[in-house]
Parts: C-alpha cells; structure tokens; sequence
C-alpha cells in the first residue's frame, strides 16, 4: 500500500504537524502523517490554552465541533511566596463574546478531533508508527522515512518534520542540534477532577465561563520557573515547570516542587477533595529567538515545537506550532504549484513567510529574556516575590504603625536585598529585554 | 527548615495508562562502574523515578513508568551515558488527557 509516492509526508500529528497536514490536504496535496502514540495527542501535554485566531484559519467551524472546555474571561497573575500571594486579576464582561478569543482545552481529546479533520480533508493518517530514520537520497537530500512498522523508505518531495520538543530524528540526521538543558524547561502536571459546580462555585464562573492562573514566585524555590492552574469544565489542570538546567543544578526533584505547589495556602482549598486522573510531564521549548535552528534544507521544514517556536513569557506554543505548520504548508504548496522542486532554495520562502509572521516577531521582540531570566532566576523568583509579599502585608496591614515608616521599612527592606545598583540594575534589564 | 512528607511517584503513576514494550526498553544506561555527574542527576530530575542507585553505586532504569519527557536525554544523552530513542509505535505512556 505504501509502495506509493506522497507530495508530503507530515512526522507528528500535534498542533504543528495537524495545522500542516490539514493545509496542505486541502489544497489538494497526497498527504501521508505518521503519529507513534495509539492515537493523536496520546503523547501529548499541554496546559492547555487554546487561542482561537489561529484555530480559526485553520478549521473556521471549530468552536461548533471541538472538543472545548471553558472560554477564559478572567486571567489572574500571582506573585507567591510560602505563604501569600500578590495577584493581579484581570477578569472582563467583554471576553463573554459570540466568537470567544481563548479556550481551555484537553490535548488528548482535543488533537483526536483535529486528527479527524485532517482525514476528512484527504490526508492518509497512520498512528502506532515510529518514524526511526529520515532517507536520504545520494546527493543527501532528505526523499523520505523509515519507520518501525515496515521494511523500506516510504517516499514523498518534502518531509515536514513537526516531530516537537524532543525531535529525535532531526537531531540525529544533524539538521539541529539536541535541545540543551537551559534552553528547554521540565514541565509537571495533573488533572484534579471535581464536580463541575464546585469548579465554579470556587473559582466564580458561571456556565462554560473560565479562569486561568499564572504564578511565579518562591513555588519555584529560586530556580526559573512557573506555576499554573486552569479551570476545565469537570477537572482543574495543575503544573509547574523550571528550567532542565536548574532541576540538574539544584538537585530539586519535579515531583517534590508540585507537590508543595499543591500545598500551598492559596493553591490547596481551589483543588480539595479532588480526584486525580492523570500525572504527566513533557519539555517545554524556553530558548526563545536565538535557539531558533535551521527551518528548512534539501527535501524538509521544520515546524512548532521541534524549531522551539515557543513564547514563554505569554506561555503562547501551540499558536505558534500551529502557525508554523499552516505557513510551511503554505509554502511547499507554493512551490509544488509552481512546478518547482523542493530545494532548500525553494523552500526557503517558508521563512521569509515566518520571518513576517506574528511567531518570529514576537519571539524576537523577547529574544534578551530567556537569558536575564536565566542568570537572575534567585532574584525574579525568589527574592522579589518575598520582598513585593512583605511589602503588601506591611501595606495593609493595620497596626498602629506610622504610614511613613511603613514605606521606609518597605524601600529599605528592598535595597537591604537587592542594593540601589541592584534595584536599577534589575529594573534597567527587565526594561531592555521587554523592548 | 520546613519538614515535607515524602512524594510517593509511584502512586502518581499509577494513575497513568501505559502498554510496556516488554523486553524492548527504550531508554538505556551505559554500563558504568562510577556514575557520571549526569546520571547522578536523573536519580532527581525524571520526573517519574525510573532511575535508582543500585547496591554497588550504579545508576539504574526501569522505563515501565516513563512518561516520555526527555529530561533524561537532554542531560544524560551528550555524555554517552544513555541512550534514547521512542518506544515502539504505540507502545509507552498513553495519556488520556495531556
Ligand atoms: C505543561 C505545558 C503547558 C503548556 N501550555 C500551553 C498553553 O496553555 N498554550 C499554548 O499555546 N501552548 C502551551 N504549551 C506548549 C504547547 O503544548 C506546544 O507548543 C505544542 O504542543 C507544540 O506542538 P507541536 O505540534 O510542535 O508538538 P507536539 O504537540 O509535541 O506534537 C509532536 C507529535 O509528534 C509525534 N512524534 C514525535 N516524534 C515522532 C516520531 N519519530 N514518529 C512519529 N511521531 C512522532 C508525537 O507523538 C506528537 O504527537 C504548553 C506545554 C506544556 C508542556
Ligand atoms: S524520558 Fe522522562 S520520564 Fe522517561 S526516563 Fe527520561 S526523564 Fe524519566
């Protein structure tokens, strides 16, 4: 059956590799996907924040059909330490709106139903296949892949490798190198199910209305790091992640760190009683612009996570996965359209499209962040949220206290930490890497 | 110093679905006699506890409850010390949620 040729053989079927196949199978293109898990998204984690824009260009009728949980209309920010929490919470009327901006979705149901577009629209979809090997022809373009279902190379003119975070075989044939442990973060999860109005009776919503909480602080016990909990319809998703890097430098153990999360005064009463369903990890990409490899060469692109395209200030990946996937896609059409072969120099025209497009934009708007992060994680996540958390208590707090000395116990408290060429050297940094 | 109860992963993991591929790990430990200070890592950074010391100091695995992160690979895979590939087509962690 496979002794066929394809136009395009898709590695993956997450959000990158979907948003390709998809594309490209409606455009009339033969489409082969090869997805190693049982089904798709069986091997995928994710918080999940679904944005809708990019969903939209890909399936318009999504909101109607998907697998959605709640539409988000509040985001809520917390700065942590052992004991409080400084919040900011942004929760808006507005977001309660006929085409919804952001959803909270279950990865593993929600890429079945993207899986099942893309076979509506033509592609062939295989699963329980590994893809072991790219093939090379003998001028040492990329022809095709082996996997570990069947003897031989199956064919096609362009490999679009949408392979994600770990993208094995894209290392290995040296088209990248491996991700290193400070630029990929370690990610751990749970699903915590309640009833559904105990979901919103303590996190004020009603019907399918929804809250996502971002929090960064001592949680993360002065690595870099963040935590977060999103409401779904009848479960809580709840995780944390830091840097590979500080897990091996500090010895800190992924499991330890999400328990005291879940301990935490302000964490604890929103998850008790839960049950928990699942336990899960994945990498997240964090090097930011300048990890970017290599997109494209003789015979493939690559797409989303594999290409760490991921925003990890705005926590925005599966956007950008699915963006880069509908833009390759884009571009290979353009190419085969034009009669072309699929040379690194024809294809080239997927990253000028990307370089134009919101995802390399974005991630170069950031590109000095990942480091600052990086080399001042003790004094982003561990020190200021104690000092801000003291400052707060001593603000409201009413004990008699003069408000003046108050604020001179608060400023004095921050340069006894930080010292003055330590605050404006902070404050200086942080403004520079946001430019 | 704050006292914390220990996190029993196991448990954790029992939640979890997986198909063992058995006899076919998918991620191997190069035979040592001193651990490296990357395999000495993975006794905390796996997130699912498949690596443990053994009585005569080796650093050990057993992929049954992998949860496919790659952690391993991103510390312990430059030096040799392990290696990494996927599990089989449908064999491994199969999430039902993600
Ligand atoms: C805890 C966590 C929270 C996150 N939260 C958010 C969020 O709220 N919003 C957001 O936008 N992003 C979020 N992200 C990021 C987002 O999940 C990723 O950016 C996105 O999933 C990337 O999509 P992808 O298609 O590139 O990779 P993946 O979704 O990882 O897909 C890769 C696919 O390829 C398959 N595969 C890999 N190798 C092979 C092979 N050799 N053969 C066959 N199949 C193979 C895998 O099984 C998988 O299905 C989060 C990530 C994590 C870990
Ligand atoms: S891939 Fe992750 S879960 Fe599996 S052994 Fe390595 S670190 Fe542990």
């Amino acid at each position: 059956m496979i002794e066929e040729r394809f136009d395009a053989i898709v590695v993956g079927a997450g959000m990158a590799g979907n948003a390709a196949a998809l594309t490209m199978a409606k455009r009339g293109m033969k489409v082969l996907q090869l997805e190693r898990g049982e089904y798709p998204g069986s091997k995928n984690v994710q918080g999940a924040i679904l944005y809708a824009d990019m969903m939209e260009k890909l399936v318009p009728e999504f909101r109607e059909e998907a697998p959605l949980e709640r539409h988000l209309i509040e985001q809520r920010f917390w700065m942590m330490d052992d004991r409080s929490h400084v919040g900011m919470h942004y929760r808006s009327e507005d977001f309660n709106e006929e085409r919804p901006n952001r959803y909270t979705i279950i990865r593993a149901q929600f890429d079945k139903w993207f899986s099942s577009k893309v076979r509506e629209a033509g592609a062939t979809v295989l699963c329980e296949t590994t893809v072991t090997e790219l093939a090379r022809d003998e001028r040492e373009r990329i022809v095709g892949v082996r996997t570990d279902r069947r003897d031989g190379e199956i064919h096609a003119d362009v490999v679009v490798l949408a392979e994600g975070v770990n993208g094995l075989l894209g290392t290995r044939a040296g088209l990248r190198a491996r991700p290193t442990p400070d630029n990929v973060a370690l990610a751990v999860k749970e699903m915590h199910f309640l009833p559904r109005e105990t979901i919103e009776a303590r996190f004020n919503l009603k019907g399918d209305e929804g809250v996502v909480i971002e929090a960064a602080g001592t949680i993360s016990r002065g690595m870099t790091g963040m935590g977060f909990i999103y409401a779904n319809k009848e479960c809580i998703s709840l995780g944390i992640g830091c840097l590979v890097a500080d897990f091996q430098r500090t010895g800190q153990t992924p499991y330890g760190l999400l328990d005291q999360f879940k301990r935490h005064p302000s964490v604890a009463p929103l998850i008790a009683g839960s049950e928990v369903k699942e336990y899960s990890a994945h990498l997240i990409p964090e090097g930011g612009y300048k990890s970017i490899p290599q997109l494209y060469g003789e015979g493939w692109v690559v797409v989303g996570d594999a290409a760490q395209l991921n925003n990890a200030i705005h926590r925005e990946g599966s956007n950008l996965a699915m963006t880069s996937g509908r833009i390759a896609a884009e571009a290979i059409d353009l190419v085969k359209s034009r009669g072309e072969p699929m040379s690194a120099t024809n294809l080239s025209i997927y990253k000028k499209l990307l370089d134009d497009s919101f995802v390399i934009k974005d991630l170069k708007k950031y590109k000095d962040f990942p480091p600052l992060m990086h080399t001042h994680s003790q004094n982003f996540f561990l020190t200021y949220p104690q000092l801000i958390s003291k400052a707060m208590q001593n603000f409201v707090r009413v004990d008699g206290t003069p408000k003046a000395e108050k604020e001179k116990a608060t400023l004095k408290s921050f340069v006894k930490a930080r010292s003055w060429t330590g605050l404006f050297g902070d404050a200086y940094r942080f403004a520079r890497a946001w430019r | 110093m704050n006292v914390e109860p220990p996190v029993r992963v196991e448990d954790k993991l029992y939640y979890n679905r997986y198909l063992v591929d058995v006899g076919h790990p998918h991620v191997k430990v190069r035979a040592h006699t001193r651990p490296s200070p990357q395999l000495l890592a993975l006794l905390k950074a796996c997130p699912a506890r498949c690596y443990e010391l053994n009585d005569d100091g080796q650093v050990e695995i057993t992929v049954d409850g992998c949860i496919e992160c790659g952690t391993c690979r991103v510390i312990a895979e430059p030096t040799g010390d392990i290696q990494w590939s996927h599990p089989r087509g449908g064999y491994g962690v199969l999430f039902k949620f993600g």
